[in-house]
């Protein structure tokens, strides 16, 4: 079957698609969008998380078909540009100097995840979220390497700036 | 983090980002921009997929595959069975008695028996559908007691399985036995009649005896990158392989035999890795994938989904051990016995050397003059176990940390005052006669850790009834009646690096040169990034060597030598000594070029040259040369200065056979927790409120780095401790699934203060020690001690399970 959406503010087209496929699917093998990761392909580790219209949900769980006519926005669609031009946002900057990257797998729906929080609520005139504001916001996305810590560090980083005035 | 004591001299350069900064991640902006890419994003124009057919019995004959109507289906370019493996049929990491493809028996349930290469994941899984295989179903070997003690247990291997070790496999089923026999016991060693006589003369001497049988669960790696790879066949007959591994020579040293082809035709790259923790030590789809590429002239890609993984990868061993201490009533340890046997599954993988770390540490860092053990680890019918993250050590010590809190409480003492009053320090030898013959602050740890301020009591708390801080969560079981709070103490010793006279080396090239205008340092190995850090670790050694601020770091693949695994705590150690050892060549050469023309002043030694900021400095006479005057642009004929090193650690022996002796042990690492926990005693729900600890890792060359990995390896003992067991019933796995196996999640893991100690190794680069490992191991008991401490429960299987809190039979 072809399927059409929207992803990071593009109109895109995958032909050939087989109906058992998921978004996620569709997105690293067929639209060259690999970003979002195949950790578990089961709903339970968020690593493959994405905007699907406005509400961050687990690609592995999208059937390709429910996709059609939607906007799916991707990690790839978080930063700016490309290569040197590339411009990190808030909360991809804070990961990387609050040393919340291990081995990285989990980073890009962490990430997503993390925008939709500050999004909701520093991005709302609300006040940044506190530690167990965070941990509800990230309790479905998995992590085996940092033990979270950082990752909350980097959450709180990336608040601070996005309240300060940040991008 | 804690003052530092710091012996060796300071190594602090004027160049930025060297060793003890926390320079960013090179590839973290890949990673959060979802560029990097890892094995399973590998993709090519003209790419088949790879798929496994695997058997469904833990224990059956092959009596015939057919392939026939695989075949046929539209789409599908390749059905392979072991009849196509063109080179040796067998691999393994220490033993080769591994199928590639299984022929005559399979031993596991999900050992690869067909492979298929198609066009779409799911036209291969169509394909399998259609693959006919008929198994003549066996009696499954499950019980691991009996497979190390019952001579007449059935054998899970025939005669000759393991051609190279026959005395490897007397009793059929033990793939190795190690003894260990101290004191008293050294004295009676093979008569196990004299052994009990004198370990009833030690009872009668004890004040205080305590026993016990532990168990520890079977726990998956549970890495979030799935097995993954693509391999492309190449124009000269050989294979390029693009995989997530720990040790890329040692899978192509598994590889090329099977594929019936020279090691140089077999090249390997290193391609993005999500976590390892010893399940990329063996193989998974790497012969598989270069068997179809080549077979079809075709790039295959390989990716396991979860439900696979959990079949595709070695766990750790479960152990079951039984323990007996005897003490005098002042705290003294007089002996201690112990019996460890870890279930090493149908094949061997690293099932000797988890044997060899269990037994040596078995007893832990604690000063006992008479010991009687003996370790097992044998062949089941049980998924294969092989390497993770503590090696042995891990099931060791939760038994041996058990024991000492049962002592305390029989003696009437502080967990911590009894560890402090047995503790081992530098210069103490552990039961294998080995020396600690480098600091090991063992009763300084523990004081500390003690003194860590606690937790706000819940009553303190603004909200005492939030349900988030509460066993049970949001789901709102409890508002805080029957909620019984608790602390425990744990801690561990690891050996790190390779032990037991394994000649254990990495390899380094590095190059120095000038391009566009500035000097550039690249450095290549063949080490694994698996999440760690060490791409980091190694550009700090250079700027710190070499006094170059822009360090490159080359891919990792085969072209240069040996790294050894990223495993074992070992690569900032040894590939990092690689780096250190290259580098300092690499500046002997610059030394010597600036002499050659004349910019030392005679009288200089080396001693009084170094690199620093670009330049040659003199101590004595300041800055000399600039690199970039000295070497010239390397595009306009400049000087490019290249050296390649190998760094070894110093030798280690094996133990001996009959009373385990020998130093086989490189480094020593220990690290001490505390838990306090909340526990919902009528529900049998856990809240792990605080998990802090005490680690000396001798220098620190990245402190945000380290304490990514204590926190990580502390939070994977959490795991090992409330979660975490891969269920086995009649050999098959019930919870192959995320939904089923559960790790951590941000909810499940409390904040970590950790304090870390500088006590510098004088045999290491830069008196560093492994990390990684020690927090692993002693989170785990620190947290079951809390829960016992919280319930009055005795626990002894690990993961402690809701039934066993509450005490009910399941």
């Amino acid at each position: 079957m072809r399927v059409s959406f929207n992803v990071n503010g593009e109109d895109v087209t995958a032909d050939d698609v087989w109906p058992g496929e998921s978004l996620l699917y569709v997105l690293r093998e067929r639209l060259g969008l690999p970003g979002s990761k195949n950790a578990c392909e089961q709903g339970e580790c968020g690593s493959c998380t994405v905007y699907f219209d406005d509400v961050t949900a687990c690609s592995c769980m999208i059937a390709a078909g429910q996709a059609q006519g939607r906007r799916v926005r991707t990690v790839e669609g978080l930063s700016q540009g490309r290569g040197a031009e590339r411009e990190l946002s808030t909360v991809q900057e804070a990961f990387v100097e609050a040393g919340a990257v291990q081995c990285g797998f989990c980073t890009p729906g962490l990430v997503v995840q993390t925008d939709d929080l500050l999004e909701r609520t520093v991005g709302a005139g609300l006040p940044a979220p506190d530690d167990a504001q965070i941990r509800e916001a990230l309790a479905g996305n998995l992590c085996r390497c940092t033990g979270y810590e950082k990752i909350i560090e980097a959450v709180h980083l990336a608040a601070g700036r996005r309240s300060g005035g940040g991008a | 983090m804690a003052a530092t004591i710091r012996t060796v001299t300071d190594l602090a350069s004027t160049t930025e980002d060297g060793v003890g900064a926390s320079p960013r991640r090179p590839d973290g902006t890949l990673k959060v921009t979802g560029e990097f890419a890892y094995s399973s994003d590998l993709w090519m124009e003209d790419m088949l997929w790879g798929a496994t057919l695997r058997s469904p019995h833990p224990h059956a004959e092959i009596l015939g595959i057919d392939i026939t109507e695989a075949v046929k289906v539209p789409g599908v370019h390749a059905v392979l069975t072991h009849e196509d493996v063109p080179g040796e049929k067998r691999y393994g990491l220490e033993h080769r008695d591994q199928p590639v493809l299984a022929f005559g028996k399979v031993r596991y349930e999900g050992e690869p028996v067909a492979v298929v290469a198609a066009d779409h994941p799911e036209t291969a899984r169509r394909a399998m559908e259609r693959i006919r295989v008929d198994y003549g179903v066996l009696e499954p070997v499950v019980d691991s007691r009996r497979a190390a003690l019952d001579p007449d247990c059935p054998r899970v291997h025939e005669e000759g399985t393991l051609p190279e070790n026959p005395e490897h496999n007397p009793r059929g089923n033990r793939l190795r036995y190690q003894p260990i026999r101290t004191g008293a016991f050294s004295e009676v060693a093979g008569s196990q009649e004299r052994e009990r006589r004198v370990l009833e003369r030690l009872r009668a001497e004890a004040d205080v005896v305590v026993s016990s049988e532990y168990e520890v669960g079977m726990q998956d790696q549970a890495f979030l990158g799935p097995e993954s790879g693509m391999a492309v066949p190449a124009e000269d007959g050989g294979v390029d392989l693009y995989v997530a591994t720990q040790w890329l020579h040692v899978d192509q040293r598994q590889i090329a035999p099977a594929l019936g082809l020279p090691q140089e035709k077999v090249r390997l790259t290193l391609a993005g890795v999500g976590g390892a923790f010893g399940a990329r030590e063996d193989l998974s789809m790497q012969i598989h994938a270069c068997l179809l590429a080549l077979r079809t002239g075709r790039p295959v890609k390989f990716v396991y989904d979860r439900e696979e993984s959990f079949y595709g990868h070695v766990h750790r061993h479960p152990a079951r051990m039984r323990y007996e201490h005897g003490a005098r009533s002042d705290g003294t340890l007089l002996y201690a016995t112990a019996e460890i046997i870890v279930d090493g599954g149908a094949y061997a993988s690293a099932t000797p050397a988890v044997v060899g770390v269990a037994s040596s540490l078995g007893i832990g860092p604690y000063e006992v003059p008479h010991v009687l053990l003996d370790a097992y680890g044998v062949y089941t019918n049980n998924p294969p176990c092989g390497a993770m993250r503590g090696f042995g050590a891990v099931q060791a010590c939760f038994a041996y940390e058990s024991q000492m809190d049962r002592l305390a409480e029989e003696l009437g003492v502080h967990p911590v005052d009894l560890r402090i009053k047995n503790a081992m320090s530098q210069g103490s030898r552990i039961i294998t006669g080995q020396e600690i013959d480098m600091p090991l602050p063992m009763a300084e740890m523990l004081r500390i850790c003690r003194d860590l301020p606690m937790p706000p009591a819940r009553e303190d708390l603004a909200d005492p009834s939030d349900p988030r801080i509460l066993p049970g969560g949001v789901a709102g079981t409890t508002r805080g009646e029957g909620v019984v709070r608790g602390v425990g103490y744990g801690l561990g010793l690891k050996n790190l690096c390779f032990s037991e006279g394994f000649d254990d080396y990495s390899t380094a090239r590095v190059r120095l040169e000038v391009s566009g205008g500035e000097p550039v340092v690249l450095v290549h190995t063949a080490a694994a990034e698996v999440g760690q850090g060490l791409v980091t670790v190694k550009g700090q050694i250079a700027r710190t060597e070499l006094g170059v601020e822009k360090v490159v770091i080359a891919p990792s693949d085969t072209q240069v030598g040996s790294a050894g695994s990223s495993s074992a705590s070992r690569q900032s150690y040894m590939t990092g000594g690689a780096v250190k050892v290259a580098c300092a060549s690499v500046r002997a050469e610059v030394f010597s070029l600036a002499r050659e023309r004349g910019l030392v002043p005679d009288d200089l030694p080396d001693t009084d040259l170094s690199l620093v900021g670009g330049k040659l400095v003199s101590a004595t006479a300041g800055a000399l040369v600039s690199l970039v005057d000295l070497l010239g642009e390397a595009s306009d004929g400049g000087t490019v200065v290249e050296r390649t090193r190998e760094y070894h650690h110093r030798p280690t022996e094996m133990l001996d056979p009959r009373l385990g002796q020998g130093a086989s042990h490189t480094q020593f690492g220990m690290c001490v927790h505390r838990a306090v926990v909340d526990v919902d005693v009528e529900l049998g729900l856990v809240k792990v409120v605080a998990l802090d600890a005490v680690q000396d890792v001798g220098r620190i060359l990245h402190p945000q780095q380290l304490l990514g990995q204590i926190q990580g390896g502390s939070a994977q003992g959490l795991g090992l401790a409330l979660m975490e067991e891969i269920q086995v019933r009649d050999g098959r796995i019930r919870n192959p699934s995320f939904t089923d196996y559960l790790i951590p999640t941000i909810l499940d893991t409390p904040p970590m203060r950790i304090e870390v100690l500088e006590h510098p190794d004088p045999h290491s680069p830069y008196g560093l020690r492994g990390a990684g490992e020690p927090p692993t191991l002693s989170s785990t008991p620190a947290i079951v001690a809390a829960v016992r401490a919280a319930t009055g429960r005795a626990l002894t299987h690990a993961p402690v399970r809701p039934e066993d809190i509450v005490g009910i039979e399941l």
